[in-house]
């Protein structure tokens, strides 16, 4: 029963996107109604997998032969278990949110029934990279998922900011997942099986098995996450994804598609629990270990991505940014082997992070596709719906208990405590940070005085739109205590996590390590009062005065991009201009007039035998059995 | 003392002898009996390979080669005769039409 | 005895062979036709030697009896006279002496080398109208069908090329 649910949630998603793109093109209604029932079906068949977890134990359903060749074996089939059950579930429910929240936000837009179509393959990819049980099963999804994420930031694409962020989005991605798929052969040729249980089991047989290359395959497999999650270097590709509706960007570019990197990572932490090393030649390298470099990337990542979105002024953008600081969040957990922390930040994230953008998309809707911060103010009288959703969100990413996001991240700095100060104190600094940007975000949006014409007029949306908001707002905050982690714990825990009333879950964090949570809880704080003193009532962003040169930078991303560019110029013309050099000289030159010239050469030394004399040729007749008489002898 | 390299000699010597014919000479109808010198120099190696081996087959294959010899004499004059009419010369330095 | 005749026998053919590439006195094809008759004769004579008498008889049929004889009908037919000789001739000569000069050293090289035996100590081997006959119409039928293919395609061959164009 189990594998027909698993087919059904994986395929209805696809089945409608089908449906929508041959069949029910014109009729936009339609199209919408049939990919929300879809995505609630999916979402509901999901729960029945969930409730009735005694008809599966764990381990791959329904695998079928799929590629048979000597020393590779690939299937296709469904992996089931609590992991990837509980990330059908996130997937499933804010994935079925977003879906009715689209059918109002996207109302009269011309591609509406190829938005839904879009949100369908998207939901498929993104079931099948959860319940992918082999890399390559994984690795096809994962770029259906980014060819879908491609579609939907380029939805608008007749806007020219729309189609270049897609291509940005589809170019960055690649350069992560050829890495990841250079680490996937890796790990096929050192222990020759693509699945996840063969890998795991040869790893766990023998952790050196992957040699001296081990540190260098968890790197390249990081590089995909890299790539995927947005993480720092990469993470360009994901600001600029905000170019796409509103909705996508939650679903997409803030709950699921940039939290498969570290699904991703959870899936094979096994592979960081191998013997690190280096190939000898770079063994002076061999104090670096790739969950060190991944929690560092992480918490880099974390730091500069808040540190950025203190000086957004693009209200989705900040949100963006707030994403990138928080999978690095994730990210930092996966590096310091604590997966259990990072899904767990994973799902309260998805839930939080979603509904900050839906939120943020309900002010967008309502004062006619304005996203300036500035241009904002006192929405908290005009939609207060939205306004309690929205500091729901915002407290919980902040991480305020009650609210989900406060156990999760107390769960990532209390690793963090354990295994390394220095990135305890950078997630401390980053919590302070994602306060105050978020109350920042608030102060201006919500508070103060209406800055333009159109906010006195904005309005909560439609019922489709804020019902969803509700149900996610729901999740958001008793999210912490409703036993994620103890049902993530059975399946990655390395130890035993004991079971616990909800009651008694609100205050754990204060109970077993009340320093961390109430160092964390103080920085929260002080963020909050800083904002608050900073942005109440300002019409325009004090911060940059007597601080210019720290909030251009800030500003401008830190420059990456500018850096990015000038590199792609001086690669490029490096590269056009040996181009250049190699078709002129090598291809032409030697290649093809090299050819015509011998040939023409060995033609006219040839055409002067052609003497048309016979006494000629008959002298050339003999010279040649001389010739060759004397090669058969010496041979 | 006569034995098979006495005549192999002799057969490479004539087969000498006929080449330099056949470059040498300018006239066709020489060039050609040169060719017959060849082919004869040919035989007699054949022949006494065939006598001193005690196996009839290099003589049966003389025996193809004269028939051969004939048919390309008979065609090689009548080409010779063609030529002639066409050019009222049996040089062979005439023969050049076909250069480049 | 044996040895007398051969030496008799292969320096007259050498020798007219040599009279009919290169010939001192005369460029008369008619003289180099006559030569070709003695070499003909004197290989149809090694040929008896080596008891091939078949082939001897051939030899003299065919060659002597009918291809001098065509070679003698179409230099009447031509008449053909030679031109007059190029300059360098000497120089012509001896660069054209190189091929042929070098390769007979190279097969003589090779053939002294040889040791073939006796030919008085070596089986004698019957070479008659009988014993080939009986050969080529059992092992060699093939390629004797395939001869005859060859000389209709010459009778052919030669009729056309000599066909007056009729107006």
């Amino acid at each position: 029963m189990t594998e027909l649910l698993m087919c059904l949630i994986l395929f209805l998603p696809l089945l409608s996107a089908v449906l929508i793109t041959l069949v029910l093109k014109r009729a936009a209604g339609t199209c919408g109604k049939l990919a929300i029932a879809a995505a609630v079906a999916s979402f509901g068949f999901g729960v029945l997998v969930f409730a009735f977890e005694s008809q599966w134990h764990g381990g791959v359903l329904l695998s079928v032969p799929w590629i048979e060749l000597p020393g590779l074996s690939v299937g296709f089939g469904f992996l089931v278990d609590h992991l990837s059950v509980l990330m059908l579930l996130v997937v499933g429910a804010v994935g079925s949110a977003i879906h009715i929240y689209s059918y109002e936000y996207m109302r009269g837009d011309a591609g509406f029934s190829r938005y839904f179509a879009g949100l369908g393959l998207f939901m498929f990819s993104m079931y099948g990279i959860v319940v992918s049980g082999n890399l390559i099963q994984l690795f096809i999804f994962w770029e259906l998922v980014g060819l879908s994420s491609y579609v939907l930031i380029g939805f608008w694409y007749e806007r020219g900011a729309a189609a270049d962020a897609a291509k940005k989005a589809l170019i960055t991605n690649r350069i992560g997942d050829f890495g990841f798929l250079v680490g996937i052969l890796m790990l096929w040729g050192l222990t020759g099986t693509v699945d996840y249980d063969g890998i795991k089991n040869a790893l766990s047989e023998n952790p050196g098995v992957l040699g001296g290359l081990s540190t260098l395959t968890g790197l390249l497999i990081f590089c995909g996450a890299v790539g995927k999650s947005a993480q720092f270097p990469l993470h360009v590709w994901l600001p600029d994804a905000m170019e796409g509706p509103t909705p996508v960007s939650a679903l997409i570019h803030a709950a699921t598609m940039v939290a498969a990197g570290v699904y991703m990572l959870c899936r094979l932490s096994f592979v960081f629990l191998a013997t690190p090393a280096w190939p000898e030649a770079l063994s002076w390298l061999s104090a670096v270990t790739a969950p060190l470099v991944i929690a560092w990337v992480g918490g880099v990542t974390a730091l500069l991505a808040a540190l950025i979105a203190t000086q957004q002024d693009d209200i989705k953008r900040i949100l963006a940014y707030s994403t990138l600081s928080q999978l690095g969040y994730m990210v930092m957990a996966v590096g310091m082997i604590a997966p259990i922390a990072a899904m767990y930040h994973l799902t309260m994230h998805a839930f939080f992070k979603a509904l900050l953008f839906m939120g943020a998309g309900s002010v967008i809707h309502a004062i006619a596709r304005e996203q300036d911060i500035w241009k904002m103010g006192g929405l908290r009288k005009r939609m207060p719906l939205t306004f309690l959703v929205f500091l729901a969100a915002t407290l919980a990413l902040c991480g305020v208990p009650p609210f989900s996001g406060f156990y999760s991240k107390d769960e990532i700095l209390l690793v963090a405590y354990g295994q390394s100060p220095g990135l305890f104190v950078l997630g401390m600094f980053v919590a302070f940070l994602t306060a105050f940007y978020m109350f920042r975000l608030i102060m201006v949006v919500f508070y103060g005085k209406a800055r333009s014409a159109v906010v006195d007029k904005a309005h909560e949306g439609s019922i489709t739109m804020t019902w969803p908001m509700v149900f996610l707002a729901v999740l958001s905050v008793v999210g912490g205590l409703i036993g994620v982690k103890h049902y993530l714990g059975a399946e990655l825990a390395h130890g035993s996590v004991g079971e616990s009333q909800w009651y008694l879950a609100v205050f754990a964090p204060f109970v077993h390590a009340p320093f961390i949570a109430l160092i964390g809880l103080a920085a929260v704080v002080l963020g909050y009062i800083s904002a608050r003193t900073m942005y109440l009532g300002a019409a325009s962003d004090p911060f940059p005065a007597g601080r210019a040169l720290l909030a251009r930078v800030l500003r401008r991303k830190l420059y990456v991009d500018e850096v990015y560019d000038r590199l792609n110029a001086v690669t490029q013309e490096a590269a056009a201009v040996f181009a250049d050099w190699f078709d002129r000289w090598i291809i032409a030159g030697v290649c093809v007039r090299g050819a015509h010239g011998t040939t023409e050469l060995t033609g006219r030394m040839l055409r002067l035998m052609q003497s048309g004399s016979l006494r000629a040729y008959s002298f050339w007749f003999g010279f040649g059995l001389v010739i060759v008489i004397l090669i058969s002898k010496s041979l | 003392m006569i034995g098979l390299e006495q005549y192999l000699i002799v057969s490479a010597v004539m087969f000498g002898l006929g080449l330099l014919g056949l470059v040498i000479r300018r006239n066709v109808l020489v060039m050609l009996m040169s060719l017959e010198l060849m082919l004869n120099a040919a035989n007699l190696a054949l022949v006494s390979f065939s006598r001193f081996n005690g196996d009839l087959d290099g003589q049966v294959f003389v025996f193809f080669t004269i028939t051969v010899a004939a048919a390309e004499v008979a065609v090689g004059l009548a080409l010779v005769i063609a030529f002639f009419r066409k050019r009222h010369s049996a040089g062979v330095d005439e023969l050049k039409s076909m250069r480049l | 005895m044996y040895e007398w005749l051969f030496y008799i026998f292969a320096g007259l053919m050498l020798v007219s062979g040599f009279m009919v590439v290169a010939n001192p006195f005369t460029r008369s094809p008619v003289a180099s036709a006559m030569f070709l008759v003695v070499a003909i004769v004197s290989m149809a004579g090694l040929f008896v030697m080596l008891n091939a008498f078949f082939l001897a008889a051939v030899q003299v049929i065919v060659y002597a009896g009918a291809v001098v004889v065509m070679f003698l009908f179409v230099i009447m037919l031509l008449n053909p006279v030679e031109r007059s000789r190029r300059r360098g001739w000497i120089l012509g000569v001896v660069s054209a002496l190189l091929a042929p000069a070098a390769l007979v050293l190279l097969l003589l090289k090779a053939f002294y080398a040889l040791d073939g035996g006796d030919i008085a100590e070596t089986p004698v081997l019957e070479g008659g109208a009988r014993e080939l006959g009986e050969l080529l119409f059992s092992a060699y039928v093939l390629p004797f069908e395939v001869v005859s293919v060859l000389l209709l395609a010459a009778i052919v061959g030669v009729v056309v090329l000599n066909k007056r164009e009729t107006e």
